[in-house]
């Protein structure tokens, strides 16, 4: 391929935008106190908020799975009337202000929610403040990325193979088993992935939804916005480990979420 | 530099002139606005001060036209995080003195604080006390849905010495950022009981009500006023300031449930 000659605009201006990104990440890395980073990342509360966030985003991907990808395949496969709309709800919370996402939660699933009043009145069930409204939160907030990856990927897989599959005479479940979910592997993967490292960094919707106490809804991304007000040092830290997750999640996906180059 | 301490002797002498000294506050008339006085200013406040200080600015700013008051409300400490990371703050109101003796160590303030206003706790509870909440052994009740301020906001502190002082043990069921989260949570019914303060239940009018704490439990909270070093507007900030613990300014906080600062 022939190697392009950038316009001296086109390349400052490229280079002013990366640095817009580059910067902020360099003055995490520059003002962290390293020397203390071993001391912050073994402190209970980190502890106790990692493996809270490490549950909690792992059970949102779960949940995502389970819901999501029957999700993508109608949206991929059945035509119906509204379904752009359909889609367009189940992928709002993308573009929605996670907080807004959280206060929508409280009016549906709250104790005085439309769903939540029911929930508490006939199961003694109620959501906020629990580790399973931190779940819930992060799921509204992750899962529209898991929906999306995989219909992209059911729409641009070849379904000769499945045609193929049911003239031989397997049955519907088995040729989605065996023959389409190998064959979207890469988008279910990536989208699994895009959601769990979405899921680890909630903040708005889970603070709103589930509140915040240590070991049951304190996740990473709580325990960085409120040691900020009281350990600086340990929540630049603190930061630089979700940073750092996410990086590797974006590195390793690069591929299958951007196509190839 | 020179300007700076000018405008803290023009203001020091003003408040001696109404017959207050500075470190406490004023039973002095409201000053005179000086028509000189321009530009923005922008308020640091308390997320309790919420509605008291929206009407101060109001108010301030009918008497001084030309200045426009902006306010930044939120938790005292996420206020002092902002300011020392160098968020533009003219004039820093805190809900307690532990952190506006921080900001004072740490070289943010210019001059001394006045303290300008005191509140106490009450147990806020959902309209008509559905729970039957009557004091603060009563948080501790099975059923009752807890919530309160992280122990770093000054409620939650607080909170924990009103709890301490009434030899209660309770755990709360989520640690909120600032008053004003806790007030909406027991609007919107998600929580049953929560401490904050007697203003906070003033203004939140008929959606809540409050259950009071007997004077030998309570914690008085003391609320400084400071003009910051880092002031683009000194003669403005120092004219809030003085507003605030001027009678005008006192009136317009004990009506909104603050006890005077004096």
């Amino acid at each position: 391929m022939r190697r392009e000659r950038v316009p001296i605009i086109v390349a400052a201006l490229a280079a002013i935008g990366a640095a817009f990104f580059i910067l902020p990440l360099l003055g995490l890395v520059v003002r962290s106190p390293w020397g203390d980073a071993v001391k912050a990342l073994t402190a209970p509360e980190t502890i106790e908020a990692l493996k809270l966030s490490l549950f909690a985003s792992l059970s949102a991907t779960a949940v995502g799975l389970v819901l999501g990808v029957p999700l993508a395949w109608v949206y991929a496969r059945v035509e119906f009337p509204g379904r752009d709309v359909l889609r367009a709800l189940t992928t709002l919370p993308m573009v929605l202000p996670p907080v807004v996402g959280g206060i929508a939660l409280l009016l549906a699933f709250g104790r005085r929610g439309l769903f939540g009043s029911w929930l508490d009145t006939t199961f003694g069930i109620t959501l906020p403040f629990t580790t399973a409204g931190v779940v819930m939160a992060e799921t509204f907030v992750a899962m529209p990325f898991l929906i999306l990856t995989v219909e992209a990927g059911l729409r641009s897989m070849d379904r000769r193979y499945e045609e193929a599959a049911r003239t031989l005479g397997a049955s519907r479940w088995r040729v989605f088993t065996r023959v389409t979910l190998p064959l979207i592997g890469p988008s279910l993967f990536a989208g699994a992935a895009l959601c769990w490292a979405r899921a680890l960094g909630e903040f708005g919707a889970t603070i709103t939804f589930a509140g915040n106490f240590p070991g049951v809804t304190q996740t990473m991304p709580l325990a960085v916005y409120l040691q900020l007000e009281t350990n600086q040092e340990s929540s630049f830290i603190l930061s630089l480990v979700l940073l750092l997750i996410s990086l590797v999640v974006l590195i390793g996906l690069r591929d299958r979420w951007l196509g190839s180059a | 530099m020179r300007s700076r301490v000018s405008w803290f002797v023009v203001a020091a002498a003003l408040l001696a002139a109404c017959g207050s000294s500075p470190s406490t506050a004023a039973s002095s008339p409201s000053p005179t606005p000086s028509p000189t006085l321009s530009g923005n200013i922008s308020v640091f406040a308390a997320a309790s001060l919420t509605a008291s200080f929206t009407a101060l600015g109001t108010s301030f700013q009918a008497a001084n036209p030309g200045v426009t008051v902006k306010f930044n409300y939120a938790g005292t400490p996420t206020l002092v995080t902002q300011i020392e990371q160098g968020a533009p703050a003219d004039v820093f109101a805190s809900a307690d003195t532990a952190n506006m003796d921080k900001m004072t160590a740490d070289g943010f303030t210019a001059g001394a604080s006045l303290v300008f206003a005191h509140n106490q706790l009450e147990i806020v509870v959902a309209p008509g006390n559905p729970k039957g909440i009557t004091g603060l052994a009563d948080l501790a009740k099975s059923g009752v849905l807890y919530i309160t301020e992280g122990p770093t906001v000054p409620a939650g502190k607080y909170a924990l010495q009103a709890l301490k002082a009434a030899g209660v043990t309770v755990t709360p069921k989520s640690l909120e950022t600032s008053v004003t989260a806790v007030i909406s949570k027991i609007e919107l019914g998600e929580a049953d009981a929560g401490i904050v303060y007697t203003t906070d239940v003033t203004a939140a009018g008929s959606k809540v009500a409050g259950v009071p704490i007997p004077a030998a439990q309570n914690v008085i909270a003391t609320y400084p006023i400071v003009v910051l070093k880092g002031t683009t507007n000194a003669a403005a900030a120092y004219a809030f300031t003085s507003y605030v613990v001027s009678v005008t300014g006192q009136s317009t906080l004990t009506s909104f449930g603050f006890l005077p600062a004096t």
